[in-house]
């Protein structure tokens, strides 16, 4: 697939137009969003498994992941979208007893070899969780905590607090308050705080793992408009159970499903398809793709 | 379904559902624990009072003087100078030596240990050494501390055998906080790029910190009221000058209370329960502190 990264996809639209199952997400049509040019890739996967202990969670997985773009991992609960987030940014190797195999290429380096440090996969690799989990400090202390860790040392660091709060469209609220505690702003706000601090060390991808799932349609809105403006400069991943909210934001959607393998009874996850998201959406090229997002998913 | 016809007011009315046993051994336990919690505190109550009574007199009579005087043949001459210093003094060294190493051992043992069995026979032998008798920590100190490491019976061993008493406790009270904090906030530093010792350093540590200091001063106010071990270890009473060094002998006042009490004249035993006022209210303001700390700044997630 080495298309030229400036080609556009016209065919987006009569993709949309063609009449399909019923209850289909509504696909937004906006040129902005329909017309995807294909980047280049930042995360190369093949044959991805993991495993917690003897359980096999998600099982030759093979995609790549776009610069620039947001790409949205959807799948029924259980099937292993969190698992697969957490291995592009080295989380999952916290949990003791696990183990990784396949390959995942960062930029053309193998995340997993020996000379790779975690600490700084997960510095270029930020991460926004389902639950916002601020640190028990001021807002300021937030934002500042990872420049610190990370020795960045900006020239002034009230200039990047302020600014990656700004990114994260914060700033306007707390502007008179960041030496509160962040425990003091309500759930929406906190998220923002929590993707401002991402913002702050400056990665260059942003995996969020549905982020938007403890917050009301307001402030959804508000994430959602964020991580579009964002992907200017940042590559997103983001897992969410909203199809909507896929359909929304993403560029691209991957559908995961979890399957009965054939080595026993557990249920292991794997990737049924990544394309276009107004592809998945409209003509998905797999039967159970369509079966999940017209909700026939049992 | 005769439940059906049954107005509204008969089905909220109390016994309504549940049988006249069950509301009966509703009564029973909850009259049963009033009567519990009653009795703790009238035994707490009628102790206060006792000491208060017997003492009251002899520290009002002549406060400056119970304070400032070294111990006398006199009961009337005698004061607590000597064992109040040894106090404050063992408090501090206690504090000194037991909270660092706690709070290491309990952060080592909760955020970086592998979980081997090594790990589980130490844990498991933690808690066994949180209930040995301080009198056994009294001989340990006084064959380690005062003999082996010649020590004598000064501060210092002092300090050093009630912090290993202390340790236990402070350890398993440091690591219940280290548990209570989130592992969404461990999480959430590592995924900035923070490394293990960062994410303990700025984040879980703090958080940890009312509830490991309530833990440290609950356990320094058992130790400071601790009789047995110093008197194992070999403190004095008859000391007539305050230490200004970790290597001077010393004295307690649990030890001189214990020594007052147990002479023949009744104006000692009236001496005797004014320094048990003291000591008493040094323990309470201590268990305040603790409350204080724990209901101002824990971090309610
Ligand atoms: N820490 C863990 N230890 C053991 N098994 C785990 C762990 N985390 C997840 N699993 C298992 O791995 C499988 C995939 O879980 P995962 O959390 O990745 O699913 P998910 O697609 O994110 O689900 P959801 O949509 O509900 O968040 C599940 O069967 C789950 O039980
Ligand atoms: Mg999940």
């Amino acid at each position: 697939m080495s298309q030229n990264p400036l080609t556009l996809n016209h065919d987006v639209n009569d993709a949309t137009r063609s009449a399909g199952p019923t209850r289909r997400p509504e696909v937004p049509t906006s040129p902005d969003i329909a017309v995807v040019p294909d980047t280049d890739p930042v995360f190369q996967i093949s044959d991805l498994s993991f495993f917690y202990g003897a359980f096999r969670a998600i099982r030759d997985v093979s995609m790549d992941v776009r610069g620039n773009q947001i790409t949205a991992v959807i799948g029924p609960s259980g099937c292993g979208k969190s698992t697969f987030i957490r291995c592009l940014n080295r989380m999952n190797e916290l949990i003791p007893g696990t183990r990784v195999a396949g390959r995942i290429d960062y930029h053309g380096q193998d995340l997993y070899a020996d000379d790779v440090d975690p600490i700084e996969v997960r510095r270029r690799i930020g991460m926004v969780f389902q639950k916002p989990n601020p640190f028990p400090k001021s807002i300021y202390d937030n934002v500042a905590f990872g420049p610190k860790v990370n020795g960045l040392k900006p020239a002034s660091m009230d200039d990047l607090v302020e600014e990656s709060l700004r990114r994260a469209a914060l700033w306007d609220e707390v502007k008179d308050k960041v030496k509160k505690s962040a425990f003091s702003l309500s759930g929406g706000q906190q998220q923002r705080l929590c993707i401002a601090r991402c913002i702050a060390v400056k990665p260059e991808v942003i995996l969020m793992d549905e982020p938007c799932s403890a917050l009301d349609p307001l402030a959804t809105n508000r994430i959602e408009e964020l991580m579009i403006e964002l992907k200017q400069d940042y590559t997103i991943v983001i897992v969410t159970h909203n199809m909507q909210q896929a359909a929304r934001v993403s560029d691209r959607t991957a559908f995961f499903t979890a399957e009965v393998s054939d080595e026993g009874r557990e249920r292991t996850g794997v990737l049924v398809e990544l394309d276009r998201t107004e592809k998945i959406f409209t003509a998905p090229g797999d039967r159970r793709t369509e079966d999940y997002i017209t909700g026939r998913f049992g | 379904m005769t439940a059906v016809a049954l107005p509204i007011a008969a089905r909220l009315r109390r016994g309504a559902s549940r049988s006249r046993l069950g509301l009966l051994l509703d009564a029973v336990f909850s009259s049963g624990l009033f009567v519990g919690t009653f009795l703790g505190v009238l035994a707490l109550g009628l102790l206060l009072w006792t000491v208060y009574d017997r003492g009251w007199e002899r520290l009002a009579s002549d406060p400056s003087g119970f304070f400032a005087n070294f111990v006398s043949r006199f009961p009337a001459r005698a004061g607590i100078k000597a064992a109040l210093y040894g106090t404050a003094w063992l408090m501090g060294l206690t504090a000194l030596f037991s909270f660092p190493i706690g709070v290491g051992a309990a952060v080592y043992l909760e955020e970086f240990a592998p979980r081997n069995r090594l790990t589980s026979f130490v844990e498991a032998n933690i808690a066994n050494l949180a209930g040995v008798p301080s009198v056994v920590y009294g001989i340990l100190g006084l064959g380690v501390f005062v003999r082996f490491m010649r020590m004598g019976p000064s501060l210092l061993a002092g300090g050093l055998t009630l912090a290993l008493m202390s340790l236990p406790l402070i350890i398993i009270a440091a690591r219940e906080s280290l548990r209570a904090v989130p592992v969404s906030i461990r999480l959430a530093a590592y995924a900035l790029g923070a490394t293990k010792w960062q994410a303990v350093r700025h984040h879980v540590l703090p958080a940890a910190m009312p509830g490991t200091m309530t833990g440290v001063i609950l356990s320094l106010s058992r130790a400071i009221g601790e009789t047995a071990p110093l008197i194992v270890i070999g403190a004095a009473v008859s000391i007539f000058n305050t230490p200004d060094d970790v290597r001077d002998p010393f004295s307690a006042l649990p030890v001189l209370i214990f020594n007052w009490t147990s002479r023949p004249q009744p104006a000692f035993a009236e001496a005797a329960a004014a320094a048990g006022i003291v000591l008493l209210a040094m323990l309470l303001a201590m268990n305040t502190v603790a409350i204080f700390l724990r209901k101002r700044f824990a971090t309610r997630w």
